[in-house]
């Protein structure tokens, strides 16, 4: 069956994860929560290294693990430019060059109901940096 | 699966069903989601259309020709209610919203002027939301306990711990469902109940399911409280029963005041109307109502003999052909069960598998099923569930499990 949204890469991405897992150190963590089904997303910063535990269907696995490639490695300032663009993508099917990999989940477009799986890995990461921030504002305060 | 052994018309009633003739992503539409809310037959939509268009003024309020007309045709529905039940009276149906607010309305009430702190309510392992949320803002507010009776692992009530959450004798009132809309486990209501009164309590039933599907019959059950939703047995929205014995009823302050529900009103003091008018505090859901009113008049034709043994049928042949999906386990197997149906598969998320199947024009609900509690029982986060109504035919049931082939192999 040819189904545009369970492409390879989002398949790929779901089953064999690059940066899953807890990290046994990190500086903050992140969560997100879909109350509608239960589906769980945490995020670990850590210095550079983002890493993501996603407990739920294949489009928060795939998102989570394209998020964290993604970001790894950008200012804080250059994830909510990333992030808009890919709310963008999600809401328009519209496909931005810069968005690399994420682009696999334009078809969500035509999923309505299924944003929320492709989003919330990206409001843990939120959650995250607010987290690190803060914790940073009082180490230096 | 030749439809010469279907004990129903299937293909007739169908005919009645006007949603069920569109297409979805092209495909025909396969509907076996009935146990969140069911179709509508056009003999519902008429009734509803009859009385906007030929018979509508408020209820029970004006002395002229249209409401009179509609005061009739209102009340008229309560007798059709107590008849489905089986009631003593019809004044011991109380129209609500929903099954939700039914229960709402007993746990308020009741539940406030008849149980003191220290008394315990009961619920099972398998209870909606709505069967257990009510109980657990009356003991917040109230100071009554809030017991769990133990499912076992094929999904029934568990005896054992029933018994011993009765048995220090606090538990006042069991609430239980009649049907759960997760296991399709019925529920062996009437020695439930006769369990219930030998030990002092009450029991109310949660019929939002098991109405849907066998002729209830209040009084052999010997139940005290009795809730359903018109939406599930092919009703509108907005209109639910609750059925309370009278003398319980009589002796229940009211829910909400205004309107309807006294008898005089005064700045000092007002004085409350008798059951089940007490009950129903402003101007009632009236269209929706006559539409409930309809959808019972039309179960009723089919016979829930015909009803029970089509779906019936319609279960062993799911059971069978699920099975047979590699991968794929139903959670329940109780020996008297219905035709709702959760399962899980390997490798693949519930959400993931009703979106496959709903791009194949097949509509299954996934999630929690406002069970949470349930879920954590059965050790899963969410299930897929397939419901069924009297409009299912078996070939959709094959639909189904070829659907859930191909959402194997895309994860396999
Ligand atoms: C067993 C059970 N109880 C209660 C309810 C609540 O029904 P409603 O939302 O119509 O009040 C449902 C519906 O999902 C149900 O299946």
């Amino acid at each position: 069956m040819s189904d545009v949204l369970y492409q390879s890469v989002v398949l790929e991405r779901s089953r064999n994860p690059r940066h899953a897992g807890r990290p046994v150190v990190f500086m903050a963590e992140g969560q997100s929560e879909n109350r509608m089904c239960g589906d769980k997303v945490s995020v670990f910063l850590d210095g550079a290294l983002l890493r993501h535990e996603a407990l739920g269907c294949t489009i928060l696995a795939a998102s989570a693990e394209l998020m964290c490639e993604a970001a790894t490695g950008k200012t804080v300032d250059e994830i909510a430019t990333l992030s808009d663009k890919f709310e963008h993508l999600l809401k328009t099917g519209q496909e931005i060059p810069e968005l690399g990999e994420l682009n696999a989940l334009a078809s969500i477009a035509q999923y309505p109901s299924r944003l929320r799986c492709a989003t919330l890995p990206w409001s843990a990461l939120r959650d995250a940096l607010a987290r690190a921030g803060s914790a940073g504002d009082s180490a230096s305060g | 699966m030749s439809i010469t052994t279907l004990p129903l018309d299937v293909h007739a009633i169908r005919q009645d069903f006007p949603i069920l003739s569109q297409k979805v992503h092209g495909k025909p539409f396969v509907f076996l989601d009935s146990g969140a809310s069911a179709q509508k037959p056009k003999q519902v939509i008429e009734a509803m259309r009859f009385v906007m268009e030929e018979q509508y003024a408020n209820v029970h309020r004006g002395l002229h020709y249209m409401s009179e007309k509609a005061s009739d045709a209102y009340e008229n529905v309560r007798d059709k209610v107590a008849e489905l039940l089986n009631a003593g009276s019809r004044e011991e149906i109380v129209f609500t919203r929903n099954a939700t607010e039914s229960i709402n309305l007993v746990a308020y009430t009741w539940g406030r002027s008849t149980l003191k702190p220290g008394d315990a309510v009961a619920v099972s392992e398998m209870e909606h939301h709505a069967n257990l949320v009510p109980w657990q803002m009356l003991r917040d507010a109230h100071g009554t306990e809030l017991r769990i009776i133990k499912i076992t692992d094929s999904g029934e009530l568990d005896w054992n711990s029933l018994e011993e959450v009765f048995a220090d004798g606090k538990v006042k009132l069991l609430a239980l469902t009649h049907m759960s809309n997760v296991l399709g486990t019925y529920t062996p209501v009437e020695r439930l109940a006769k369990f219930a009164h030998a030990h002092g309590a009450r029991i109310l039933l949660d019929g939002s399911q098991a109405i849907v599907h066998r002729a209830v019959d209040v009084r052999a059950i010997d139940a005290d409280f009795y809730v359903f939703s018109g939406h599930k047995l092919y009703g509108p929205t907005g209109i639910g029963v609750l059925y309370a014995k009278a003398d319980i009823l009589e002796a229940m302050p009211p829910f909400m005041g205004g309107g309807d529900m006294i008898v005089s009103v005064s700045y000092q003091k007002s004085t409350w109307a008798r059951p089940p008018h007490r009950f129903e505090a402003g101007t009632p859901a009236i269209i929706e109502t006559i539409g409930l009113g309809a959808a019972i008049d039309y179960v009723r034709a089919i016979g829930f003999d015909a009803i029970a043994a089509h779906e019936q049928h319609l279960t062993e042949h799911a059971l069978a052909t699920l099975n047979q999906v590699e991968g794929l386990r139903i959670l329940g197997s109780a020996q008297d069960r219905g035709g709702v149906f959760s399962f899980v598969m390997k490798d693949a998320h519930a959400h993931d598998i009703a979106t496959l199947l709903d791009r194949q024009g097949i509509a299954v609900r996934a999630g929690h099923h406002c069970a949470e509690p349930l879920m954590g029982r059965l050790g899963v986060s969410s299930t897929a569930r397939a419901s069924l109504g009297l409009y299912t035919l078996p070939e959709e049931i094959d639909a189904l499990a070829t659907g859930l082939e191909r959402v194997r192999k895309i994860f396999a």
